[in-house]
């Protein structure tokens, strides 16, 4: 990351110069402002972050830019520059010159963004033709293109659809057409947040080259404090349509001078934070509502600081030197910040000799696909002990969800699989469960959205649960209802809402206190966070760890986010392919020496420690299911390579350590040597990894 | 086990600052969005003008009987095809009978026709597309194929087939349509359950080892709901109009009930005589029903489509 040299881009105009931009959505009849007074400058070459929760207006900022608000929404004040052009002034013709050579798009969804009808290679050449050139040298220039998004085979790639790339090659091609036409500002709209953290990285590290390459400015949404950090050199902290603080993005990570971004910070389980040690800090109440009256400071109602001042006087942008500043009337003390949430945790040790509550044996499962067995889970072996969290972690298609759809019972495994619940075998098909055995084992989705059914009140989805897990009826049932809702903090007024009347955060909560209607002695969690904004994924994973130490229940938690993963986990398992790759204690996974596909894992997380670490890519894709490599199935990625043993032989998954497994050819003493050192490039005579399956 | 302190409840999580004010916010901006696609629904011309042609034929059809100057079903050969005039405002048929009071009373038989047969159709065809919708595999490849042969089937052969075997009644054309309608209905209502099966709330109510008819009737029917009310509005439309039709054809409501179709099909050879009347009104009043029932189903559907 090189910041902008300001010695060369003196003569150049800024990139994009916002000044009190104002813009408003009419909803039902009513101009509800979303964007108050946002002004900040990116100067050329310079890299922009914009960072907030979901609902601070971070995306109608870059629609504003492009002048592409929805049909409801107008500019209302304020003044938008592209490379020292002012929109205002544009008629619709110049604003579409301007959005065809200065100003670029990324998107969120790469599926979304490509026409899927039309072969890649004649969407990258399209870019070219609009922009004058000669379809037979465009369909060249494309190539290029795609060789600079280091796509390696750019041929084949051209005559492919779509959907016949993976996500992580989407988002190349859509990068590739973004740059094409060499824009003075690309905007990137949390262009990495639907991939996985190992292909996220690689994404990453590819815009920070073609930034230096082409000397674009970029303007870099995203709700991930760490991404921002790795990528940009100032941020901006927006809340409620106003930026609360801005800085160099180091600064502002290291020294937050705004109560919210000391907030932001703090939620993040990070550095090592464990359950056992404290909860992690929350930030208090609400995001305004869409065009509210505001109050003086927009941060008064949630911010720990504030005083009789702050809901009197607007506070000013003040200078906090440096290039820094923060509206806050209190922004020196705003590390002094208390927290929201005491940090002392109740904690109860796992008993490590104590009988397991679930044991898996040999699990398979095995999908079959237009005559190809998918084996999707592959001779997996664990244990769950009372009270522990056994974190799941793999990239996506590693097997994760289906292992825990089968421990539920809602897919069946294979022939000769063994799955124990108390030391008794458990019926392979829910329906064939008992009631005891089905309110024993019971799951916590992804997103509260589509796991509560959104017709019925939250009264109706809890006593439901009730009756059919614990067979309350009448008195008893009101009575359990409401420990229910007090145990996971659910407010009882709140009763009679319907899922869509709640926030996200408190859809969780229904969704986890249903889980726990019967009182079950394992819960699976599956990514219960990654659709939350971090302060309410701090909430969560605080009543989480409550509800353990309360009850004594155990998780099994899956997550793509390590940080989340370590501060809830006891135990470890890692999986690839649908094969358990490492299994140990959180603490020893966690730490050196780890097996190959662990360390890449790792190391793809960004640091926004500010430690500078060596990066492990991991080459290619996924394989395929149906065709898995022969020999350790990771031998194509893995950046330890040893030798024609590693494509020849699969090793065992054997005990390294007491409790630490590990599925590799190396042992323990050969990787601790190993791993003090970075990877060299991978090894001379290895195979290609596959590129596509 | 010791229970961990609950936070301070002043703003200590978000539930503490979820003041009833707040969520009280929330709960009237919902109940804004239904009122807002009921006030959508009214204000749509579209359903407003639907709803006034059907109205009227409603009205017709329950308070016909009362208000129409003859006995439609009186026959008078003496009088028989005058010209419409202030006695027979639309003249009379072949038969001396008040054609105006046939074609009001006539509403009462199609329109009773027509909505139980979509009734029954929007019934099975429900029933159908759950069942098809959420279990894939054999039972929905084996289903769907029958579907599709029923699909496949001309309304007359149905007609026929089912008159042949149950002789000509009102129930036979319910029966018919009901029949002819319930697949077409299922495709819809299949669709919509397959996107509703993938949803987690599902999984939920497996993993309480709910049995699949509360699933699918407890559970799913009530977010399909949608596309099904949009579905038998349109539905009615053609069942009206393949009621009259099957009347026409002599597969329907049997003489000498003032039915439209059958007023057609007695008379429609005497047009080329200049006999116009007999055929032209009742031909007039499925016309203006089929189309108020359509711009009922074009508000309906956008209502519901947003």
């Amino acid at each position: 990351m090189t910041p902008a040299a300001p010695d060369s881009t003196v003569a150049a105009p800024p990139a994009l110069e916002l000044a009190d931009l104002e813009v408003a959505y009419r909803v039902r009849g009513i101009w509800r402002p979303v964007l108050r007074g946002v002004s900040f400058t990116i100067a050329a070459g310079e890299s922009y972050g914009l960072v907030g929760e979901s609902g601070c207006g971070k995306s109608t900022v870059a629609y504003a830019v492009l002048r592409y608000l929805a049909r409801n929404g107008r500019i209302s004040g304020g003044s938008v520059k592209v490379a020292g052009e002012d929109l205002a002034g544009m008629g619709d013709a110049q604003v579409r010159e301007m959005r065809a050579s200065k100003v670029s798009m990324v998107y969120q969804n790469p599926g979304g963004a490509l026409n899927p009808t039309i072969r890649i290679g004649d969407q990258v050449a399209e870019v070219f033709v609009i922009a004058g050139i000669n379809p037979k040298l465009a369909r060249e220039r494309a190539t290029e293109m795609l060789t600079k998004v280091q796509i390696s085979d750019p041929e084949s790639v051209m005559r492919r659809y779509a959907h016949q790339l993976s996500g992580g090659m989407q988002q190349r091609v859509v990068i590739a057409m973004a740059l094409a036409k060499d824009p003075e500002l690309l905007i990137l709209d949390e262009p990495t947040t639907g991939l996985d953290a190992t292909v996220e990285a690689e994404v990453l590290d590819l815009v920070s080259l073609l930034r230096e390459e082409f000397h674009t400015s970029v303007l870099f949404i995203s709700h991930n404090l760490e991404v921002i950090v790795k990528m940009c050199d100032r941020v901006g902290v927006l809340y409620a349509g106003r930026l609360v603080e801005e800085g160099r993005a180091d600064d502002v990570f290291n020294d937050p001078r705004h109560p919210y971004s000391v907030g932001l910070l703090r939620c993040l389980p990070s550095g090592g934070v464990r359950k056992d040690k404290q909860r992690l800090d929350t930030i208090p109440g609400f995001l305004p509502q869409l065009g509210a009256e505001l109050p003086a400071c927009v941060y008064v109602d949630r911010c720990g600081l504030a005083q009789e001042i702050c809901s009197k006087e607007e506070p000013s942008f003040h200078d906090a030197g440096a290039g820094r500043h923060s509206r806050c009337h209190f922004w020196e003390q705003a590390h002094e910040l208390p927290r929201a949430t005491p940090a002392s945790a109740a904690f109860n040790p796992v008993d490590q000799s104590a009988q397991p509550v679930i044991r898996a044996e040999s699990l398979r499962k095995t999908f079959r696909q237009e005559g190809h067995a998918i084996r999707a889970v592959d001779d997996v072996n664990f244990v769950l002990r009372p009270g522990e969290t056994l974190g799941l972690v793999g990239e996506s298609g590693s097997g994760k969800t289906t292992l825990a759809r089968t421990l539920l019972g809602l897919t069946s495994p294979d022939e000769g699989s063994i799955i124990e619940l108390d030391g008794r075998p458990l019926e392979k098909a829910i329906t064939n469960r008992g009631r005891d055995d089905v309110r024993a084992l019971q799951i916590v989705f992804q997103n509260p959205d589509s796991a509560l059914n959104r017709r019925f009140s939250v009264r109706r989805i809890l006593n439901r649960a009730l009756e059919k897990l614990r067979g309350d009826s009448g008195r008893e049932r009101e009575e359990h209802l409401r420990e229910l809702a007090h145990s996971v903090r659910f407010d009882t007024r709140l009763i009679h809402s319907r899922p869509a009347q709640l926030s996200g955060g408190l859809k969780q909560r229904v969704a986890i206190a249903r889980a726990f209607a019967g009182e079950p002695r394992v819960v699976v969690c599956d990514e219960p966070t990654s659709a939350l904004d971090v302060s309410v994924q701090a909430a969560i994973l605080n009543l989480l760890a409550e509800l353990q130490a309360d009850k004594g229940v155990t998780y099994l938690f899956i997550s793509h986010d390590l940080g989340v993963v370590r501060y809830l986990s006891d135990r470890i398992a890692v999986l690839y392919l649908g094969r358990l790759m490492e299994l140990g204690d959180a603490e020893t996974v966690f730490s050196a020496p780890h097996h190959p596909y662990t360390e890449a894992l790792l190391s793809s997380v960004p640091q926004a420690d500010g430690e500078a670490r060596e990066r492990i890519r991991l080459q290619g894709e996924i394989p395929s299911h149906a065709n898995p490599p022969s020999g350790c199935v990771f031998h194509t990625r893995c950046p330890r390579y040893i030798g024609d043993i590693c494509h020849e032989q699969e090793p065992e998954l054997k005990e390294v350590e007491p409790g630490h497994f590990w599925r590799c050819h190396y042992s323990v003493e050969e990787l601790r040597e190993l791993q003090k050192t970075a990877p060299p490039e991978r090894p001379a005579g290895a195979p290609a990894p596959e590129d596509e399956r | 086990m010791s229970v961990p302190p609950k936070p301070a409840p002043a703003g200590a999580t978000e539930i503490g600052t979820a003041s009833p004010a707040a969520v009280g916010a929330r709960g009237d901006e919902a109940r804004l969005a239904l009122k807002e696609r009921l006030a959508l629904l009214r204000r749509s011309k579209s359903f407003i003008a639907g709803s006034i042609i059907v109205g009227f034929w409603v009205l017709c059809a329950i308070f016909g009987e009362l208000v129409v100057p003859e006995d439609p079903l009186a026959t008078d050969p003496i009088n028989d095809l005058m010209t419409p005039s202030a006695d027979h405002w639309f003249g009379t048929d072949r038969l001396g009978r008040d054609v105006f009071s046939r074609v009001i009373t006539g509403a009462r038989d199609i329109l009773i026709a027509a909505l139980l047969a979509t009734i029954l159709a929007t019934v099975v065809g429900t029933a159908l597309g759950l069942v098809t919708g959420y279990f894939r595999g054999a039972v929905d490849d084996v289903l769907s194929r029958i579907i599709e042969a029923f699909l496949a089937l001309p309304v007359i052969i149905m007609g026929l087939l089912v008159t042949v075997s149950l002789g000509r009644s009102n129930t036979t054309l319910i029966l018919t349509i009901g029949i002819l309608f319930a697949p077409i209905i299922s495709r819809t209502v299949r669709a919509a359950v397959l996107t509703e099966r993938e949803l987690e709330y599902v999984s939920a109510a497996r993993l309480r080892n709910e049995r699949t008819p509360y699933i699918l009737f407890g559970e799913i029917l009530p977010n399909v709901t949608g596309p099904i009310v949009v579905e038998f509005t349109v539905r009615l439309g053609y069942a009206i109009f393949v009621a009259a039709g099957l009347s026409f054809l002599g597969f329907g409501i049997a003489p000498p009930a003032p039915d439209w179709g059958l007023q057609v099909a007695e008379h429609y050879g005497l047009i080329s005589g200049g006999f116009w009347w007999p055929v032209l009104f009742p031909s007039l009043a499925i016309a203006t029903l089929v189309i108020g029932v359509n711009l009922i189903a074009d508000g309906v559907a956008s209502a519901f489509e947003r």
